[in-house]
């Protein structure tokens, strides 16, 4: 499957491992839930480098959608909350 | 639901809702395709206005530094007339310049990471609007109305995705380089005001003017004692100068005084030794 970091571009992750990623994002959902930003960041960093350690660049000409977008590095819990909302995310 | 799904979602709503209100799927396409390229204008833009706000953030950095070296010169200057005080005064100026210096510091690396991002994210989409491109094209010249609909959508999608990415890249560098702009702006109007020229140099600095007007009054007094020693002095040399005087004039005069003593005899021996030294 393919994942997108913002603002890092795609990578193509085997789908073994989706497993672990949604164990870790679970926990990064949670903090959002609790309200937790100092448990943001960090649950934010690990499911990232996870994605980058096992993941491939995908080719640059392809044109296929991500079924897993991660919001990027340095992002905040105000950030996540904006692009779940959708505001003025996609332009065109 | 998990985040990175939702977020997914999110991209793919949006992709569809555009989607939805082309009418012709070759129309999709090339209005797709028209908004691409602004897009990809708009990151180029982009990547050229984090660079000349990175570059003013340098700059004056650059000058900041050299206040700060400055006041440092200084400061061992005033220490080694003697005057602590004015030490102080140009020690604690230079903690101001070097907070300044650490704040743009950091700031500099944060507009350094968004040019880097932004320019990576604009060969992404560079990438993919060629490709897009080629696409477009094959999918218009074998047209079929039900097969273009489904690979249209796929392309779509997948543009939209990476275009909906840059698109947010360009809000976060546009509010960092705003920000950035801002405090460039902010150290300029301080440097107009003189707040932070003063420690610069140049006609306003006070630090620089007293060291000057010491070091002035100090080589004035430095050629005040050395007149007054050449004064002190002065009688030594024209002793020594005297003594040769006393000499040469005995080797000159000799024959004379031997003249005036034994004329007869001395000068028809001097005379040929004239000669023969001329």
């Amino acid at each position: 499957m393919i994942v997108r970091i913002l603002g890092e571009g795609q990578l193509r992750v085997d789908d073994a491992a989706a497993s672990e990623l949604n164990e870790l994002d679970a926990k990064l959902e949670a903090t959002v839930e609790r309200g937790d930003e100092p448990g943001f960041k960090p649950a934010l960093e690990e499911l990232l480098s996870r994605v980058r350690a096992i993941g491939r660049p995908v080719e640059p000409g392809a044109l296929e959608p991500s079924e897993l977008i991660l919001p990027g590095e340095g992002a905040t819990m105000t950030d996540v909350r904006k692009l779940l909302s959708g505001d003025g995310l996609i332009p065109g | 639901m998990s985040v990175m799904k939702r977020v997914s979602m999110m991209f793919r709503a949006k992709a569809n809702k555009a989607l939805d209100r082309m009418e012709d799927p070759r129309e999709t396409l090339d209005y797709s395709y028209q908004t691409q390229l602004e897009l990809l204008q708009k990151v180029r833009r982009g990547v050229a206005d984090v660079a000349t706000s990175r570059k003013r953030v340098e700059l004056q950095i650059n000058q900041l530094q050299q206040s700060s070296d400055k006041l440092d010169r200084q400061a061992r200057d005033a220490l080694a007339v003697g005057r602590e005080d004015l030490a102080r005064d140009a020690l604690t100026r230079k903690a101001g310049v070097q907070g300044q210096l650490s704040d743009l510091n950091t700031q500099y690396t944060s507009l350094q990471g968004e040019e880097e991002k932004l320019t990576g994210a604009s060969q992404r989409l560079q990438a993919k609007v060629d490709a897009f491109r080629t696409k477009k094209e094959t999918i218009k010249a074998t047209y079929t109305a039900a097969e273009a609909q489904t690979r249209i959508n796929e392309a779509f999608t997948g543009i939209s995705e990476e275009m909906g990415d840059v698109g947010l890249a360009i809000q976060r560098a546009e509010d960092k380089t705003a920000q950035m702009q801002a405090r460039a702006g902010a150290i300029d109007e301080l440097m107009a005001s003189g707040a932070l020229d003063d420690m610069v140099g140049g006609p306003h600095d006070d630090i620089q003017a007293e060291l000057d007007r010491m070091g002035a009054s100090h080589d004035v007094d430095a050629e005040l004692a050395r007149l007054k020693g050449e004064l002190a002095q002065g009688a030594a040399p024209r002793e020594i100068e005297g003594g040769e005087h006393a000499d040469g004039a005995s080797a000159a005069g000799g024959p004379e005084a031997v003249s005036d003593g034994q004329p007869t005899q001395a000068s028809p021996a001097d005379q040929p030794q004239a000669g023969d030294g001329a």
